[in-house]
């Protein structure tokens, strides 16, 4: 990997390769996860699932379970309800396209409609014991057919994945500007494509977990939870347990990854802290990998047939077409992901007129909601699918037909007239695309590998370039808060809404306040993800801490900045004007040593009885803010890959692969870099390996690590990433997010340059993960097409 | 995820280890445990009493005897992928356990837990089957010598008796004109195999080709060895032809398939496994011809 590009020097910590905060204690092995949390008194819970894709409880037996000695529950969802303000877990996201909601419920009250939902929970004295016990629960169901395709769950006449749905069509939205009709009807070119994108899913190596305590005497619930949101998580609480605020704690532990899996409040989240109360014992809940594989949520699993229509100079005049997506058992989040997918599909391109007719289809599958990309790589890999299709249609070179559709940096900010989430439209804010694709074209070699490629060809070698920009909506609102807060100790407390999995939020954090007083960010106490740090926050989704929880950390620090300043003053008999905060100190500028020390300045705004206050200041060295978006911020890249086929074994082998990226101003270049190299990582499972299969009845084909493939470090190249910085006007720091966008490039551009490599066959992909059984089918066909007389 | 429960028995020898299983109801051998265990705590096995063979030193080690290399059934697999015994005297084993799972799990896992376990998948059945390895057991009837041909009974199951351990592996040593290959198709390295091909071949002085043995995993619940293939071999020219008649006749075995590799596709790689491994053994017996 290569260092960030050279930025200008800046003095303070913004925009350094800062060592992160957050690395002694995991690599010392210091690190609390979840399961680390050892309650003295404390029950281990499982859950009995449903063993089939879609049923009705017949019966259940629970008296052999309970009988089993180390059992001290089994619970079915009418013990629960005694504990519960109502039957749901009111998640629903508001969205106009939904045709009804449905909500889980922590336990099934009669009607399983994935394998994996929970129908009872085992309560004993180890996890060991509840899986014994688990195994003697009677559950008979009496089977439905399961609703397993999303397109042959919209046909006239399919089974309903759920009894009390009218159909299977959850929501039907669209996107829809410009004359389209008018833009095909006058098109010298029309090319169509039909993809599927097969579900995939977070796999965060630490699955999810909940301990929760509740204690009698305070009449308090503490849950630990391994979650991107606690704060939505305690809301959730709160409303279906029927406790008020300050009686419920939610708090994360060291996480282990949540790449959206974590983001969604599950049936479990609910059910152990309602077991806690209801038992009045601390109870814990590890999920583990078979648990993770079919009841985390997942998603990807889009259907799409498109056309665009463009001139005879490769100018694109429209795109239209319908996305079937299958959005599980549930409605979690709303239309979000395929509304995403299909605004996302526009990227760095002026696209003109664009019809996209979606529709939802409920399955009895896991619930599908945001995971890493959250829809965009699907809708990117559309579009730069359809972008090789024309340039091959009208044989212009890739890179010409993309460079003669972007959007030019003088053009920005750039509307796109389709309305969003939050009501407002979709402005790019600011980047340079075609610089983002020079630069990753040079640095990738792309004018010599022809040459390169001519000669391979000779050896019998099959080898391709693959190209994609993309761009992804970062941000996201409408708010995140900091607060900062320095007491007698001296020491720098900076709480905060965001949440840690592993990103290095809290060094984020520590850096942007660092950068403001003058201090080291490893002398910052950082506090995320827990519901008492900060009365609201949000959390983790749609890349967005930096930019949210950095830019309110940047204003507490300078609000905190400011009033040490003031009180200094004060204290110094100086004017404000003329002092400086550096080094943990405010000092006279130009008379080092001259001044007062934050813990000095702080010690003095705590107070002392009877005396005024400096300055008569409002109390307390602290500050906070929230930062509330005024829109979302534009990230872009390109990628380059560069691939070898074997031909008679479909095997795809990735030779390198280049980013050129542009998130604005970076706070700490190298975690940038992890997130984009973690992000290329999951697109590539997501294009070469990772496939979540079910067969026909709904029964989860892929429930370990040996049959549901990530890639290993042996199978993806070293990762060249490179950076522009286009600073966003839309926030104080210039900052734009980039935890996910490494994702949304990669299956697009492996599939480019596979289909570069087998050019001389004409081979199609229209279908991700590419396994090598179905990329040695294409290229048999084509061998028998080629040699046919 | 958790395994049932179970006890546990750590015998420091063979008899005791013999005795244990003989007497012991629903007992099985612990022999590395690299599958053993994930079994266990998928529920899919649930012995009630588990044998531990990692404590008894006679079931460790490789030497060479006047029969050839005699293997202990405990040598761990990271032990074989680095002997320089066996990278010598039978350079097919050493490649086929370098591609068994990862160096993590090659510390623990054995090759006498590999050969009885017997996945589809697994390397090191298909290197026995072409290398006509013998086992050898013991139980409470003494010791028992089976050729490998004989040892799958059926999918993941053995010709072992109740009551008998495997206790040695017994390997050929490889002649001077020589060679051999061990070629897998997985999509990651450390995968188990989808089609995996051990090819042995000798020659004469004139580059002919004296003995072969082909032995192909994962298209069947046991390694198959390619008879017509091999005889088709004897006196031909080690040559390309000679290797790409071979992988046509490898294209036409009978092999399992599923929705995710077809038989069709298990026999492309067939075809191509066997004409590319039989190619690199025919290099490294010496052939000029490929």
């Amino acid at each position: 990997m290569t260092s960030a590009s050279a930025a200008p020097a800046r003095p303070g910590w913004i925009g350094r390769n800062a060592a992160r905060v957050e690395d002694d204690v995991l690599l010392r092995g210091g690190a609390r996860f979840l399961d680390d949390i050892v309650l003295p008194d404390a029950l281990e819970a499982t859950f009995v699932r449903s063993p089939i894709a879609h049923g009705l409880i017949r019966s259940m037996n629970l008296d052999a379970a309970r009988a089993l000695p180390g059992v001290h529950a089994v619970l079915a969802f009418t013990d629960l309800r005694a504990v519960l303000t109502q039957d749901d877990i009111p998640l629903a996201l508001p969205a106009g396209g939904l045709r009804f909601d449905v909500n889980p419920t922590c336990l099934v009250i009669h009607e399983a409609c994935y394998v994996g939902e929970p129908v009872a929970m085992v309560i004993a004295s180890s996890r060991r014991i509840a899986e014994d016990a688990a195994a003697l629960v009677e559950l008979d169901l009496e089977p439905l057919p399961a609703v397993v395709d999303p397109v042959e769950g919209l046909e006239p006449g399919a089974p309903k994945a759920r009894l009390s749905c009218p159909d299977n069509l959850v929501a039907k939205t669209k996107v829809d500007y410009g004359d389209v009709e008018g833009a095909f009807a006058g098109a010298a070119q029309v090319v169509a494509r039909a993809f599927r994108l097969n579900k995939g899913g977070g796999h965060p190596m630490e699955p999810r977990g909940v301990v929760a305590r509740y204690d009698e005497i305070a009449d308090q619930l503490t849950v630990w939870n391994s979650t991107q949101m606690p704060h939505r998580a305690k809301a959730m609480l709160v409303e279906t347990l029927g406790l008020a605020e300050h009686q419920v704690r939610v708090t994360t532990p060291d996480v282990g990854g949540g790449f959206g899996t974590k983001a969604v409040f599950h049936p479990e989240e609910l059910a152990v802290p309602a077991a806690a109360m209801l038992l009045k014992r601390p109870i814990k809940w590890v999920e583990d990998r078979f648990e993770s594989f079919t009841a985390s949520i997942g998603e990807r699993e889009q259907v799409w047939t498109v056309e665009a229509a463009f001139d005879a100079d490769g100018r694109i005049r429209g795109i239209r077409g319908t996305l079937r997506y299958d959005h599980g058992a549930a409605t979690p989040y709303g239309i979000a992901l395929p509304f995403n997918a299909a605004t996302n599909l526009i990227g760095p391109y002026a696209l003109p007129a664009y019809r996209m007719d979606i529709d939802l289809c409920m399955t009895n599958k896991t619930p599908a909601a945001p995971t890493r990309g959250a829809g965009r790589p699907q809708g990117t890999f559309v579009m730069e699918r359809l972008m090789d299709a024309m340039a091959q249609r009208i044989g212009l070179p890739r890179d010409e037909i993309r460079r003669r559709n972007m959007i030019q940096p003088g053009q920005m900010p750039f509307t796109i007239p389709v309305k969003q989430r939050d009501g407002s439209m979709m402005v790019y804010d600011s980047g340079d695309y075609p610089e983002c694709q020079r630069r990753a074209l040079e640095i990738a070699g792309w004018d010599d590998f022809p040459a390169r490629q001519k000669q391979a060809r000779e050896q019998g070698r099959y080898i391709g370039l693959g190209l994609t920009n993309y761009v992804e909506a970062t941000g996201r609102g409408p708010f995140e808060s900091v607060s900062i807060s320095i007491g007698p100790s001296g020491r720098i407390v900076v709480s905060s809404g965001a949440t840690a999995q592993g990103q290095g939020v809290k060094t984020m954090l520590a850096q942007v306040v660092a950068d403001v007083l003058g201090v080291a960010p490893e002398s910052i106490h950082v506090v995320v993800g827990d519901t008492s740090a900060t009365p609201a926050g949000l959390g983790a989704y749609a890349s967005r801490q930096a930019v949210t929880a950095g830019n309110a950390a940047y204003r507490a620090a300078t609000l905190v900045a400011e009033k040490a300043k003031t009180a200094a003053a004060e204290l110094l008999e100086a004017s404000v004007d003329d002092l400086v905060v550096n080094d943990g100190r405010v000092e006279v500028n130009g008379v080092p040593g001259h001044g007062k020390s934050l813990t000095q300045i702080a010690r003095a705004l705590a107070g002392t009885p009877g005396f005024a206050l400096p300055g008569n200041l409002p109390p307390g060295l602290s500050a906070s803010n929230d930062f509330m978006t005024s829109g979302l911020s534009y990230t872009n890249g390109c990628h380059l890959a560069e691939v070898e086929v074997d031909p008679d074994t479909g095997g795809v082998k990735i030779l390198r692969y280049v980013v050129v990226h542009d998130c604005g101003r970076m706070i700490n270049p190298m975690m940038v870099e992890g997130q984009i190299l973690g992000g290329v990582v999951h697109g590539v499972g997501m294009t070469l390996f990772e496939w979540m299969r079910y067969d026909a009845d709904g029964q989860p084909l892929t429930v370990t690590f040996a049959d549901y493939l990530l890639p290993t470090s042996d199978v993806v190249p070293r990762i060249e990433i490179h950076h522009l910085e286009s600073p966003t006007p839309l926030n104080p720091l210039g900052v734009k997010g980039a935890a996910e966008s490494g994702t949304i490039g990669a299956p697009a551009t492996i599939v480019s340059a596979i289909e570069d490599a087998l050019r001389p066959l004409d081979v199609r992909i229209t279908q991700v993960p590419v396994t090598p059984p179905q990329l040695r089918a294409l290229i048999r066909q084509a061998q028998v097409a080629e040699s046919a007389p | 995820m958790k395994a049932p429960a179970f006890r546990y028995h750590a015998p420091t020898d063979v008899a005791q280890a013999v005795s244990l299983l003989a007497s012991l109801e629903n007992a099985r051998v612990l022999a590395g445990g690299q599958s053993l265990m994930p079994m266990m705590n998928l529920r899919v096995a649930g012995p009630d009493h588990l044998i531990d063979l990692g404590r008894i030193p006679e079931l460790a080690g490789v030497a060479q005897v006047p029969e050839g290399l005699l293997v202990g059934a405990m040598t761990t697999q990271r032990a074989l992928e680095t002997s320089a015994v066996v990278a010598r005297l039978c350079p097919l084993l050493s490649e086929a356990v370098s591609n068994v799972g990862h160096q993590q799990t090659r510390n623990r896992g054995t090759i006498g837990g590999s050969l009885c376990h017997l996945d589809p998948g697994a390397e090191l059945p298909v290197a026995a089957a072409a290398l006509d390895a013998v086992m050898i057991a013991r139980g409470p009837q003494g010791e028992r010598r089976i050729a490998f041909a004989d040892f799958p009974a059926d999918y993941l199951t053995s010709t072992l008796e109740p009551g008998e351990i495997l206790t040695h592996v017994l390997l050929p040593v490889a002649s001077a004109r020589a060679g051999s290959a061990f070629l897998e198709f997985n999509r990651r390295p450390a995968d188990y195999a989808i089609v995996s091909v051990a090819a042995h071949v000798t020659l004469d002085e004139a580059g002919r080709v004296a003995g072969a043995s082909i032995a192909v995993g994962g298209v069947s619940h046991a390694p198959v060895r390619l008879a017509d293939a091999e005889a088709g071999l004897v006196g031909a020219l080690a040559d390309a032809a000679a290797c790409a008649q071979a992988g046509r006749l490898a294209a036409t075995l009978a092999c399992d398939g599923d929705d995710l590799y077809p038989a069709d596709y298990k026999q492309d790689l067939c075809e191509t496994l066997v004409r590319r491994a039989l190619g690199a053994a025919f290099k490294r017996a010496g052939a000029g011809h490929v």
